[in-house]
């Protein structure tokens, strides 16, 4: 019953609802129909104070939450319809998270963590690690990747987080306050990596953050507010 | 996703806490080392029980008078009893005539190639210069060393000039020239010593010295161990007074034959016509083959046995790990919530904690089949026997470690692949 849509979009958030505690009487909806279209290759910012629904929105755009009413095109693929597993391969194919935390997976060398993703994607062994060691070089770590996370520093992690977001050539990359925990010179070093991937890459990028001074780099600013853009 | 990349992944959770995961096996180590150790203990044992049968003679065939105990009737009061008396002793129509065993002899020419037949003496004291020694005295016949192979160490064994004339010769082993000689065997040859046979004083000469050999239970070294004395089978039958014929006999059969248990039914269905009529008696044959049979059955029973017992440590390591695989869990929610963020699914998140736990399960397995082996043949060695590794009950650890893994692996994992990708990024 899947409704292919042939749509210049990448995103198309319709009347997206979300509710929590359904059913209980602490029943709490967070989004209060959320229309959002995003076009190939645009980079957007959605700003919003916490407790905005700015995460809840991140979730479902990540593909980590289904909306409880309205429809989510990803790629003109409802995301709301579809099962745990599709749901995983999407995450998998379709986005690269970028978290504030960056959470790599510890005890792995950066290499193998930006291998992870196509791991999962079932890419052969070889390929994984050539594609891996392209996508480092370009963010610049191809001297520490073999270096474990505790072994860097908050901004090559975040380099390695970002490389590891564009292993399988996602659709969009979703960046949930990527300079959150860094310092003002590395924050700009991380967002020039983003802004040289949307020029030169020409990725859809869609940057969650607070701040505005950050959110004005972009092309266009989303805000959101009480749960409503 | 491959199994070969979650086993590397497995390796570096466990090695990156080291402590722990040892902490972790060591129930498991304790359940598969007792049951590898009891199962090396009773596999030496079988082995070298078995060895030294066939060193008695795989070729030999026991063949002794048994009681009747078929054709059992029911009486009107609920007794039970057998239609021969099974309590009768053994009379001297019962006995096996040295007619029977000529004729036996002539039948079966070509396969028996000697009849053994030893009766006991009884025990004995002899004692000299103050020093003692006990002897379990048995009458043999020239065949005799056939079946029962010692190692002469000087003068001769039992021959036909002894046997006819009911001579007063024995043969001793070492081990008491060694108490009443000073170990000086050719010195000892035709000494006489005094028996005493049940209180009676019999004087015989030495004419031969064999080599002691330990039964292998007990690694006796001292000196006053009973050993056996060989004396010409009519010169113990005249001491005995006993009554013509015999109630036991070895056939070494000749090596052309092939399967000895065969020969031995051969051997009862010969001695069938002349028991037709005995009430009380019959004969039964045993070879080496079902006794060393009915001997490793009964080992490996009580092995079995003591093993499921020891087993249920495993059930506790068991537990263990799935203590810790929760523990693990809980700890790595984040990494959970990033994988599955990163497109793992349930499912093969799942079989990664599976194959965590199989793995630290497995690592535990191979160190308890090593502690086993190495506590198995420190014991075997200390009971005296050659120690022998179980490779059937290596290859069982090997597998149950690894349903054990599976088995208390399954839950945590479940649950590891059942978080909601939200909520595990969000724990702190």
């Amino acid at each position: 019953m899947e409704k292919e849509q042939k749509s210049p979009y990448v995103i198309s958030l319709q009347d997206i609802v979300k509710r929590f505690y359904i059913g209980k009487p602490n029943e709490l909806e967070i989004l209060h129909g959320i229309n959002l279209q995003v076009e190939k290759g645009e980079f957007v910012s959605i700003v919003g104070e916490s407790g905005s629904g700015k995460s809840t929105l991140m979730n479902i755009i990540g593909a980590l939450d289904r909306p409880t009413e309205g429809e989510y095109f990803l790629q003109g693929q409802n995301v709301g319809e579809t099962g745990d597993k599709e749901l995983s391969m999407i995450r998998n194919q379709q986005i690269g998270f970028v978290f504030q935390t960056y959470n790599l997976i510890p005890r792995t060398t950066a290499l193998e963590n930006v291998e992870l993703p196509m791991l999962y994607g079932g890419v052969k062994r070889a390929e994984r690690r050539l594609r891996a060691k392209e996508l480092l070089k370009l963010v610049g770590m191809e001297e520490r990747m073999f270096h474990k996370p505790e072994e860097l520093s908050g901004g090559q992690k975040q380099r390695t987080a970002i490389a590891r977001a564009m292993a399988n050539d996602p659709s969009i990359i979703l960046a949930d306050e990527p300079t959150g925990a860094l310092d003002s010179e590395t924050s700009r070093k991380i967002m020039d990596i983003f802004h040289e991937l949307h020029k030169e890459q020409g990725k859809t990028i869609v940057l969650i953050t607070h701040s505005r001074e950050l959110a004005e780099e972009t092309d266009r600013i989303v805000r959101i507010c009480d749960g409503r853009i | 996703m491959l199994i070969w990349e979650n086993i590397r992944i497995a390796c570096k959770a466990l090695f990156s806490n080291k402590l722990r995961a040892l902490l972790t096996m060591l129930g498991i180590i304790i359940g598969i080392g007792s049951v590898i150790a009891i199962m090396t203990v009773s596999e030496s044992l079988t082995t070298s029980i078995s060895n030294s049968f066939q060193e008695m003679g795989a070729n030999n065939i026991t063949v002794g008078l048994s009681a009747k105990s078929e054709e059992e009737e029911v009486r009107a009061d609920g007794m039970r009893f057998g239609a021969g008396n099974r309590n009768a002793s053994i009379t001297e129509d019962d006995r096996i005539t040295d007619a029977m065993l000529q004729k036996l002899k002539k039948t079966f020419q070509s396969q028996i190639s000697a009849v053994a037949i030893s009766e006991s003496a009884g025990s004995a004291t002899v004692e000299k210069d103050g020093n003692s020694a006990s002897l379990n005295v048995s009458g043999v016949n020239k065949d005799y060393f056939q079946s029962d192979k010692v190692t002469l160490l000087a003068g001769r064994s039992t021959k036909k000039a002894d046997l006819d004339g009911n001579k007063h010769v024995i043969m001793v082993s070492d081990q008491m020239v060694e108490t009443l000689f000073d170990g000086d065997n050719e010195n000892a040859l035709w000494q006489k010593i005094s028996l005493n046979i049940n209180g009676n004083y019999q004087d015989f000469y030495i004419v031969g010295v064999y080599q002691y050999e330990s039964e292998g239970t007990v690694s006796d070294s001292s000196e006053d161990v009973t050993t056996n004395a060989y004396i010409p089978l009519t010169t113990a039958k005249e001491i005995m007074h006993s009554d013509d014929g015999y109630t036991q006999f070895t056939i070494v059969t000749d090596t052309s034959v092939s399967s000895v248990s065969d020969f031995a039914d051969q051997i009862e269905a010969f001695f069938t016509p002349y028991y037709m009529s005995n009430d009380n008696y019959e004969i039964a044959t045993s070879t080496m083959e079902s006794m060393t049979q009915s001997m490793s059955e009964m080992i490996q029973t009580v092995s079995l046995a003591i093993s499921l017992i020891a087993g249920i440590s495993l059930l506790v390591g068991g537990i263990g790990v799935m203590n810790i695989m929760l523990v693990s869990i809980t700890e790595r929610t984040r990494e959970i919530g990033t994988r599955k963020a990163l497109g793992a699914t349930n499912g093969s998140i799942r079989i990664q904690f599976i194959i965590e736990s199989m793995v630290l399960c497995l690592i535990g397995g191979c160190l308890g089949i090593v502690v086993g082996l190495i506590l198995g043949s420190v014991a075997a060695s200390a009971l005296g026997y050659s120690a022998t590794a179980p490779v059937a009950a290596i290859i069982a650890a090997v597998l149950f470690s690894m349903v054990v893994g599976v088995f208390f692996g399954y839950y945590p994992a479940n649950k590891a692949a059942r978080l909601d990708p939200i909520e595990a990024l969000r724990y702190e």
